[in-house]
């Protein structure tokens, strides 16, 4: 195997307190391979975001961050602020949620783009307007010239998403973290970021982390899965595994909460209840509340991640057997 | 954009006629100035010939029209005390007050904002626990009050500087820093609310995640968006240079506008009155113009909207 490009290594993330409570991530290990493309998948709050902040020192100050983040050995959790500057956007870039409100309303689209080339490429005057020229080109704008003295309250969301691509492409980046890209988007849009996205993969090699709670987009765009609960890591597996063998309940749940194309209609199974509120997280498995197959050692015991098939991991106490939904068993308890 | 410059104008007019009109109506409900002017115990004749030489016994529709029309020529009516051109007492007052409040305008941009940028940049430090226990203090302590222990300190205790007059340099010392810290204040509270609320947005992140360096993130990205609400304190404290010291000037026996315009009420000179709230009004609606333009200005998403008009 080749040396990942990133490795996480028990990332924790604290808000405010520092007590068990208000843990935003919990030990939390993932590694990204070059070129790779790793899905993470987790409600709002699971933290898939916050890691990859963490990452690239993006929390405010108030967030303590412990573990380790190393990119190519570089150690990037507690690295001086010059050393992630040069971090961000070169080697790792990312892209968020509402792209339109994650380009400056006061700037022009040409000169924030040529900032990002100033940055990282060291281009000024007309080199970089024809390479942030070529950059909307790549990103599929028409009418780019137009475009660059445009102010992003011009475009639509779906153009400023591609903007914000250019803007990310523009430092030649060994990884984009895109995290919920196509959320505040158009189903049709959606399709046209995402597909954009592996174009950009394929011709450009770089490494993409594709953050998002539907597991619709994340399965068909990428080698890997990581699901999220709560701040941990749950299940961890090659994309076609997870569909066929998840073995978390949890993760069965978001699979078996999706609607089938083909085979009997069937009704939906929604997970019961909510994600726990920082403050109020289970002593065990942050799961186990809502966990049809619970037992008690999982209310008191944080299950550990265990190796479930290849390249497949799970942090579950119940050896749940792989293409078994534990929600389509009779329910005992009721 | 000119439909836009039209319709901004004709509004200012309006504004202007109406505070016009309200100063007229409000002099003449609120007694009658042959009987202050000349006594109460004038002859009956003195009082009707006064009332009468300054068109007082004219039905008040009248005067109303007669004075609208005087003001459209550029005749603001006389005094009533020494027969002078209302608008001449007026004019050769405002120099007077602005030598005070044009540098107390500079003290409350040149402390205010850099002290709220520094405050929302080290937020919940010392520092910024500092600058804001300050700022409340300056915000809620009346003029008068500072006025009065500033007096207080420089001119009684220490004697460096005179507790009133306007006799040189030394004389607007107190009057500028009374008018200036406590807009000081009001400035760098603006300041830091306006840059916290940029800071918390998301193309701040994006800028830092796209490799920006944080004193390049703070001031061309941050700095440009926050100078968007601030303009609009700016733009009231200017609005503010021409009427925005009356009490200041009564405390420091100041000449200017402000003094003016308390003598003028109290012995009920209305044609100066009427000139000074005319003046007033003018600058105010000037200065909330310049504030319109500077939007268009700073932000384009309000250029966009003006010139969709």
């Amino acid at each position: 195997m080749t040396a990942p490009l990133v490795a996480v290594r028990g990332l924790t993330v604290d808000f405010g307190g520092g007590t068990q409570d208000s843990r935003a991530v919990d030990a939390v290990s993932l590694e990204v391979a070059p070129g790779e493309a790793l899905g993470i998948v987790g409600e709002s709050g699971s933290g898939k975001s916050v890691t990859w902040l963490a990452a690239l020192g993006l929390l405010p100050a108030k967030a303590r961050v412990t573990g380790s983040v190393r990119l190519e050995g570089q150690e990037l959790v507690g690295a001086p602020r010059g050393d992630l500057e040069r971090v961000r956007g070169k080697r790792i870039a990312m892209i968020f949620q509402d792209p339109s409100s994650c380009l400056n309303p006061v700037h022009r689209i040409g000169r924030q783009l040529v900032e990002a080339l100033a940055l990282h490429r060291g281009l000024g005057g007309r080199a970089a307007e024809a390479e942030a020229l070529r950059l909307l080109d790549q990103v599929g704008i028409a009418d780019a010239r137009r475009r660059l003295s445009d102010f992003p309250h011009l475009l639509s969301g779906g153009l400023n998403q591609r903007v914000m691509i250019a803007m990310a492409l523009a430092g030649q980046p060994d990884l984009l973290v895109a995290d919920e890209p196509t959320t505040a988007l158009d189903a049709t849009i959606q399709a046209q970021i995402l597909a954009l996205l592996a174009a950009i993969r394929r011709d450009t090699g770089m490494a993409l982390v594709l953050i998002s709670h539907d597991l619709g987009v994340v399965a068909e765009n990428v080698d890997r899965v990581a699901v999220m609960y709560a701040g941990r890591l749950v299940e961890e597996a090659p994309g076609a595994d997870l569909f066929g063998s998840a073995r978390h309940p949890y993760t069965q749940g978001l699979l078996a909460a999706l609607p089938a194309l083909t085979g009997p209609r069937r009704r939906l199974t929604a997970i019961p209840g909510t994600v726990p509120e920082p403050g109020t997280m289970p002593a065990g498995c942050r799961f186990a509340p809502r966990c049809p197959v619970a037992e008690t050692r999982c209310a008191t015991v944080p299950p550990p991640s265990r190796t479930v098939g290849f390249l497949h991991v799970a942090a579950c106490h119940r050896q749940v057997e792989a293409g078994l939904s534990v929600w389509s068993l009779p329910r005992a308890a009721e | 954009m000119l439909s836009f410059a039209i319709s901004r104008l004709l509004r200012a007019g309006l504004t202007i006629l109406f505070v016009m009109t309200f100063a007229f109506v409000v002099l003449r409900l609120s007694g009658d100035p042959a009987l202050l002017i000349m006594s109460v115990d004038a002859p009956p004749e003195a009082i009707a010939a006064f009332r009468e030489s300054w068109g007082l016994n004219q039905p008040i529709w009248d005067q109303y029209l007669a004075y609208i029309g005087h003001a459209l020529t550029g005749d603001f009516g006389k005094s009533m005390r020494d027969g002078r051109p209302a608008i001449a007492l007026v004019m050769e007052r405002v120099p007077a007050t602005l030598a005070i409040t044009l540098p107390a305008l500079a003290l409350k941009i040149g402390l205010g904002i850099p002290a709220g940028i520094y405050a929302a940049l080290h937020r919940n430090s010392m520092a910024d626990r500092l600058t804001m226990a300050a700022s409340v203090a300056g915000f809620t302590m009346p003029s008068f009050v500072l006025a009065l222990l500033l007096v207080l300190v420089f001119a009684v205790q220490l004697g460096w500087l005179p507790a009133s007059g306007s006799n040189g340099l030394s004389s607007a010392i107190l009057p500028v820093l009374t008018l200036g810290t406590g807009g000081a204040a009001i400035m760098a509270r603006f300041t830091r609310s306006a840059m916290l609320e940029v800071l918390g947005q998301p193309y701040i992140r994006a800028a830092s995640a796209k490799g920006v360096t944080w004193r390049t993130v703070v001031t061309h990205h941050a700095l440009p968006n926050a100078a968007i609400p601030t303009v609009t304190i700016v733009g009231f404290m200017v609005g503010s240079l021409v009427a925005g010291a009356v009490v200041v000037e009564s405390v420091f026996s100041w000449p200017g506008i402000g003094r003016l315009l308390v003598s003028a009420v109290a012995n009920r000179d209305l044609a100066v009155v009427q000139c000074i709230l005319m003046v007033i009004a003018a600058w105010m609606v000037m200065a909330n113009l310049a504030v319109d333009l500077a939007y268009g200005w700073l932000d384009p998403r309000v250029r966009g909207t003006a010139a969709a008009h």
